[in-house]
């Protein structure tokens, strides 16, 4: 696509915020976040409930809320800051070269439409397929994302199919226009377990074959593990730490990283207790000073409480913000 | 209106079964029945419904003593026809009614959508004028146009969208604030689909079962008011047969025992405005992919 080696999606100190309705209240969703990734690459978001996952990702498709204002920093798509776009340029990127799968397939899906118009709509807006040219289309969609019957399946309405085959459908709307890069956000939360697994070897799998590159918002470790290349660890708006999946849980720098993976439940642990995270997750509107992380960090020093540690290299492409390493 | 929805929830048994299993036969056939009557009115009706004999007077129906068969429902206060009346006054209750709802219907709805899926300065000046519109009483306010514009058929029309559209505007709006947060709308905007594309492909679409529930409910009330102002002498212009005018005159001959000229037009009124509300019951079931199998 590019013609330099410029990653596929850089995002340089993305601060976005939302401001109550008299301007009085300011709340630090996301705070300078920065990171790339590449054609084909996973990177997969941690992090607490308002933690600023979420947030981040609609920042990056620009579908932010009325109260929520993105004030400063640069997301550049193939080249291009996103950030600088109008509205009407910004249609022929979604959707063509950006997609993004919600958490609940339920509530993703038109209930008046069958799928084979709604899995077509994408190809109809981009690319002026006609009606039926779109039906053929979604069939083979339907195909790919391995759902049985696709000639049957097209002419059924959504409440007609269980939760995980309409979470594979809206996986075939995602990818109809063959788009670069895919967000998912917490696409398996409302699924069951084993359901789970297929839809993320599916992901896996069509990422691979479509050379997607994706973004996975999760607090699920244990699908980071599987699923990404590089993690993102956000605290209170701000990436704590970042770096290829093995590195983060094989050698964890920040201690919010070590008590997350410390936290996971194992199998056949003799102490039969769930080791915690002490306190509670930090309110984005009323951040501690310094560092987010310590009035709940084990190993704080007093500069903690006063001074924001600055993102420092702890190895090859793993950064953390800690003074620990700093 | 309310007492017709009541009626069909008290009986579930039969009702039920004609509502949820195919066509409504009953409600099709009573409005099929009133639409021939006022398309072929000129064909069927005996007699012309806007001169009478002034020694026909108040002939009672035919299976009454003193009835003839030369006039089946007997005769009015001048010597009309009853039964060539009521046929002739389908014809503008069908033409005023079914206009007038669908005029209201396309305005409402239009502001509605527009009001709901883009917000801010729209909205607030549409649902500010909404509130107001909505604080005048219905009835008065049409009075109060139709005074002003005088007394037509097409101005009844135009008073009756007027007075109306509000309430579409309010339902359709409600709706929409509901279905613009669904994750399927934001699928479409992620999708790249415009706005206009978004509220033509998946508001309006989800808010139409509202509207045309809502349209034939509005249908009885449309009726109602067009006999009201007819009644009260605002409405259609006699000695234009509309049932409401019918009801008006008839009323002075009640106390004396002239029943015909009051029963059969509210009887006429009644049996539309049902038959309205049961096929407007129907379609919500209709129209709704996940009732349409039960």
């Amino acid at each position: 696509m590019s013609e330099t080696d410029a990653p596929l999606l850089a995002v340089e100190g993305l601060t976005t915020h939302y401001v109550s309705a008299r301007g009085t209240r300011v709340t630090r969703a996301v705070e300078d976040v920065s990171f790339t990734l590449g054609d084909g690459e996973t990177l997969g978001i941690v992090g607490e409930s308002g933690s600023g996952k979420t947030t981040l990702a609609l920042s990056l498709l620009r579908l932010l809320p009325p109260a929520a204002r993105t004030i400063a920093g640069a997301i550049r798509f193939e080249g291009e800051n996103l950030l600088t776009k109008s509205e009407a340029e910004l249609r022929h990127i979604r959707g063509k070269r950006m997609a993004m799968i919600l958490q609940d397939p339920m509530a993703s899906l038109n209930p008046l439409f069958t799928i084979g118009d709604q899995v077509g709509e994408p190809l109809r807006v981009h690319e002026g397929v006609s009606r039926r040219g779109a039906w053929e289309r979604a069939r083979e969609l339907l195909g790919a994302v391995r759902i049985s019957a696709p000639d049957a399946r097209v002419r059924n309405y959504p409440h007609e199919l269980s939760g995980g085959m309409r979470q594979r459908i809206v996986g075939a709307i995602a990818i109809s226009c063959g788009p670069r890069l895919l967000i998912a956000d917490e696409p398996t939360t409302s699924l069951d377990v084993t359901i789970q697994a297929q839809y993320l070897s599916l992901l896996r799998e069509l990422q691979r074959a479509q050379g997607l590159a994706l973004i996975f918002i999760t607090h699920n470790l244990g699908i980071v593990a599987r699923m990404c290349d590089k993690v993102a660890v956000m605290y209170g708006g701000r990436i704590v730490e970042s770096g290829p999946v093995r590195r983060i849980f094989g050698a964890p720098a920040h201690p919010y990283t070590r008590a997350l993976i410390e936290s996971i439940p194992k199998l056949g642990d003799s102490n039969g207790r769930l080791t915690a995270i002490d306190g509670q997750p930090p309110d984005p509107a009323a951040l501690p000073g310094g560092c987010a992380f310590h009035p709940r960090c084990p190993a704080r020093l007093e500069r903690c409480a006063v001074d924001r540690p600055h993102d420092t290299a702890v190895g090859d492409e793993h950064r953390t913000a800690c003074w620990l390493h700093g | 209106m309310n007492a017709s929805r009541a009626a069909v929830l008290a009986f579930p048994g039969r009702l039920a079964s004609f509502r949820r299993e195919g066509w409504p036969m009953v409600p099709i056939t009573i409005l099929a029945v009133l639409a021939l009557l006022a398309i072929f009115a000129d064909v069927i009706a005996p007699h012309d419904p806007q001169v009478g004999l002034l020694g026909e007077r108040f002939r009672p129906p035919a299976w009454q003593q003193g009835g003839s068969t030369a006039h089946l429902l007997g005769t009015d206060h001048v010597g009309r026809d009853v039964l060539s009346r009521l046929i002739f006054g389908a014809r503008v209750s069908m033409v005023v009614g079914f206009t007038a709802v669908i005029f209201a219907g396309v305005v409402g709805t239009v502001l509605g959508i527009l009001a709901g899926y883009l917000g801010g300065w729209v909205d607030q000046v549409i649902m500010r004028v909404t509130d107001a519109w909505l604080a005048l009483p219905a009835l008065t306010f049409a009075i109060f146009l139709a005074a002003i514009v005088g007394p037509s058929e097409m101005n009844i029309v135009i008073i009756l969208g007027l007075v109306y559209w509000t309430r579409y505007a309010r339902v359709v709006r409600g709706e929409v604030l509901s279905l613009k947060e669904r994750d399927y709308v934001r699928l479409a905007i992620v999708a790249g689909c415009s706005k206009r594309t978004i509220m033509r492909r998946h508001i309006l679409p989800n808010v139409v079962n509202s509207a045309i529930v809502l349209a034939t409910l509005m249908l009885g009330v449309v009726i109602v008011t067009e006999a009201a102002l007819s009644f009260l002498g605002v409405g259609v212009p006699p000695p234009k047969p509309a049932w409401g005018l019918m009801l008006a005159d008839g009323k002075k001959g009640l106390m004396a025992g002239y029943w015909w000229l009051t029963v059969l037009p509210g009887v006429c009124i009644m049996l539309m405005v049902l038959s309205a509300n049961l096929i407007g019951d129907w379609l919500r079931v209709k129209l709704d992919p996940q009732l349409r199998q039960l």
